[in-house]
């Protein structure tokens, strides 16, 4: 079954690879299980321990192999676990959404969000925001052949 | 930094020939996991993957028996990679550390999979795909698992001394009990005088002793331990360092007077002709520009408000001691402590902007807090209850419980201490003047604590009268300036409407000023609620995230006295197991150099906010100093050449969990 053929079955989840950092938004994500938010099954984990050390080599990849979207994820600007990451987080992830649109990858699905591990509630809205786009979207154009 | 052992390249040199055999245990932590995750059908699909030698499922893996089943089949399976798919490494990872690194592994081949916050409790009601996810999340495991390398942490050693931030009665009991223990304290407290929000308490519930008469002791004694180095007038500016180890810049605000010759006579305020708003008063009656914060204050010394001081010298003349100094500067301290404990405080809301039931428009509208100064002896009004419009001692008192808390509007969470203390403000008043007349009006009444209970049953008795319901309208009558209400009655669903002499706000707890700059310089986390963030909710409740900074009080959440007291100590005790052990343990997580692959760029430089990247003496091949690295990982992302990477979250180890997110089904013809 290919891709496509999936998505127009009402059950298609899309895959999202979230990369989330170790003190606030994998917090947020933690949180968001303890407060029961409940939210599409869609989105995997990653965890860095800065938002920082998110590569565009690890983003470019997981569209590659498959993703439907990726998220880039970390503490608010200013409560940095180590000071300044996310601004460096903020600053490459400009150029890197600018060659994603290069490719020809919709907006929707490279998504940056700022989650503090106190708001569990916002984590899981933003899942069930960009889970719902992306249905809209159906599966990724660069997403292989038998790939789930 | 060469007394810091660990972390050396060599141990991380990994041994890639070894053959990976990954045991992979799946916890159904009760039914948390268990009731959602057909965990049978995980493990079942988890052994089929390559190299997964084991698979075990566990109705709680972290109980002993959880613990020794993941022993028993290292041994016998002779695994060198363990996958534990539970909860969250961050309040678990320690513990399945330890038991795999009692079984000879190293404690960093241990993958931790979190399928509970982050899948069964997030997809209660799809329990097939919860049971897909988390099939995803274990394979993703595995693969990153045979990936991992051993690493070792580093143990670095720890001053033997200890900053406290606030010395309310939290900081106060954190240093005490330092001290006492042998401990040397820096107290740091930006007001003049220690105490905190207590001191200007009038009495404290359930008891009705006078604050300041126990407070004040205690302020004494601290002032008096010779341990204790009480920095007032102070404020922290720059933090620095790690566990162990911070560099801490400490600011002492100009008082303008000499506190060494300074005797506290407090002639010099007799002197002096301006007057302002008296804010140890919450702004009622007036002070001088040059005064004592209050008569119990410690340290006992007089400051200028240079704000207000019109340089007439008057206070110059009358000093005999020859105190005054009117071209003092901030002076700094640079302090090197182990720990750091943050007892920052609260303040009470202010109802002023949105004029919450009428404050700020009418005269004869209060907040707990003004009314507290006006009950209390020392108080502008010698303990005489006036109110503000014409002075009179009123009869009709309303108290307005939950101003401030529990109201979407405002802040949701209830703020524990309202409901207590406008009981004892109701019964103080009574037992003054038995003709008075209170009614509390309340959504809940809340009394969890020994004695609480029967503080209200005291005040029912008393006469004090009980509403249950919030004012719906608030109005004035012109001629009298008495307030009056509009409430509803929910209990009897009657709509009453009542006049009060005085009506009194019992305003919550909010987060102090400047929480947000201690919160960034001990790089803590916020929580929703504008107050700073535990470690753990139940089981850390005074640890941070950040080793070695501890919090008490109501910089955590709203807190009563014997609770922050209580925290105070608990912070004292947490921090002296690193104190007396001299040496705490950081994480093995830091960025490493290829040399042969780096060209010098120095990119990675710009990147470090820790100084951690310095180029080698040739000045050719950039360098990592371990001990000052933290292990974010901003330079590897940034570097162009590859040659930084960082240990435990290397390119491949994350991206063997990149592309294990999806499976490749075979395309049917």
């Amino acid at each position: 079954m290919s891709g496509v053929a999936i998505a127009k079955t009402d059950g298609w989840e899309p895959k999202i690879v979230a990369f989330c950092c170790n003190w606030c938004s994998y917090g947020g994500a933690d949180s968001a299980g303890m407060g029961r938010f409940q939210q599409p099954a869609s989105a995997r984990i990653i965890r860095v321990m800065c938002s920082g050390r998110i590569d565009p080599l690890h983003v470019f990849n997981a569209f590659l192999e498959g993703a439907d979207a990726v998220l880039v994820t970390g503490c608010h600007i200013g409560d940095c676990h180590y000071v300044s990451g996310n601004d460096k987080t903020k600053i490459k992830y400009k150029y890197l959404e600018n060659v994603v649109r290069e490719l020809g990858i919709e907006k929707e699905r490279l998504q940056l969000n700022w989650i503090s591990a106190s708001e569990g509630e916002k984590f899981a809205n933003f899942i069930r925001d960009v889970t719902a786009q992306i249905k809209k979207l159906g599966p990724s154009p660069l997403k292989p052949e038998g790939v789930v | 930094m060469s007394d810091i052992k660990g972390t050396d390249n060599k141990s991380a040199v990994p041994k890639d020939d070894e053959e990976k055999r990954v045991g992979v245990f799946v916890c159904e932590c009760g039914v948390n996991i268990g009731g959602v995750v057909n965990t049978k059908a995980v493990a079942e699909y988890i052994g089929t993957l390559p190299g997964v030698k084991v698979t075990s499922v566990n109705k709680f893996t972290c109980s002993d028996s959880g613990q020794a089943d993941i022993q028993s089949k290292i041994k016998e399976h002779k695994l060198n990679r363990v996958v534990v798919a539970a909860c969250s490494p961050k309040t678990h990872e320690p513990t399945f550390r330890a038991c795999i690194e009692e079984m000879g592994l190293n404690q960093y081949f241990l993958e931790f999979v979190n399928i509970r916050d982050h899948c069964s409790w997030i997809h209660m009601w799809e329990k097939e795909k919860a049971t897909e996810k988390a099939k995803d999340l274990i394979r993703m495991g595995v693969e990153r698992a045979k990936l991992l390398e051993p690493l070792q942490a580093s143990e670095v050693p720890v001053t033997d001394k200890a900053l406290v931030i606030g010395a309310g009665v939290a900081g106060m009991q954190s240093a005490l009990d330092l001290a006492d223990m042998g401990f040397h304290v820096y107290l740091v407290e930006k007001e003049p005088s220690i105490g905190g929000r207590m001191a200007r308490f009038d009495k404290v519930f359930p008891t009705n002793d006078c604050s300041i008469c126990i407070l004040g002791p205690k302020m004494v004694e601290v002032a008096r331990n010779k341990n204790i180095h009480i920095m007032s007038y102070s404020e922290v500016k720059a933090v620095d360092g790690y566990v162990g180890n911070f560099n801490v810049k400490i600011e002492h605000k100009p008082r303008y007077i000499d506190v060494a010759k300074c005797t506290g006579c407090a002639k010099c305020s007799e002197v002096c002709p301006v007057e302002v708003p008296y804010d140890f008063n919450e702004g009622l009656g007036t002070r001088k520009a040059i005064y004592v914060p209050f008569p119990q204050a410690v340290p006992l010394r007089a400051l200028i408000d240079m704000d207000n001081c019109i340089s007439c010298k008057a206070c110059s003349k009358a000093c005999e001691s020859k105190a005054i100094n009117y071209d003092m500067e901030p002076s700094y301290t640079d302090v090197n402590v182990g720990v750091i404990i943050g007892a920052v405080g609260f303040k009470t809301y202010d109802p002023e902007p949105r004029h919450d039931f009428g404050y700020g428009l009418y005269d004869n509208i209060i907040t707990a807090m003004e009314f507290e100064r006006l009950l209390n002896a020392a108080g502008p009004t010698g303990g005489h209850v006036v109110r503000p419009s014409d002075c009179k001692e009123p009869i009709r008192v309303g108290f307005v419980n939950c101003v401030g808390s529990r109201d979407k509007n405002t802040n949701i969470y209830c703020s524990g201490v309202c409901c207590m203390y406008t009981i004892k403000n109701a019964q103080l008043l009574k037992e003054k003047r038995p003709e008075t007349d209170h009614t509390i009006m309340y959504i809940d009444i809340r009394t969890p604590f020994r004695g609480y209970e029967e503080s209200y049953n005291r005040s029912r008795n008393l006469g004090v009268k009980f509403l249950r319901g919030r004012p719906v309208e608030v109005t004035e009558d012109p001629v009298t300036k008495n307030i009056k209400v509009r409430v509803e009655d929910t209990l009897t669903g009657e709509m009453r409407n009542l006049e009060f002499d005085l009506m009194v706000l019992a305003t919550g707890i909010v987060p102090n000023e400047g929480i947000g700059q201690i919160q960034q310089l001990l790089k803590l986390s916020k929580a929703a609620d504008g107050l700073l963030m535990e470690a753990h909710p139940k089981l850390k409740p005074v640890d941070t995230t950040i080793d070695g900074v501890f919090l008490a009080g109501c910089a955590s959440g709203p807190k009563d006295i014997p609770y922050a007291v209580s925290q105070g100590s608990a912070c004292a005790g947490r921090a002296t197991i690193m104190l007396k052990n001299k040496k705490a343990i950081t994480e093995g997580i830091t960025a490493v150099v290829n040399p042969d692959v780096c060209v010098g760029c120095q990119v990675c430089l710009s990147m470090c906010p820790f100084q951690a990247i310095r180029m080698d003496e040739q000045g050719v091949k950039a360098n990592v100093v371990k001990a000052l690295c933290k292990g974010c990982g901003t330079c590897v992302a940034a570097c162009p050449t590859g040659a930084l990477e960082q240990s435990h979250f290397k390119n491949k180890q994350i991206l063997a969990q990149v592309k294990n997110v999806f499976k490749f089904e075979e395309v049917a013809a």
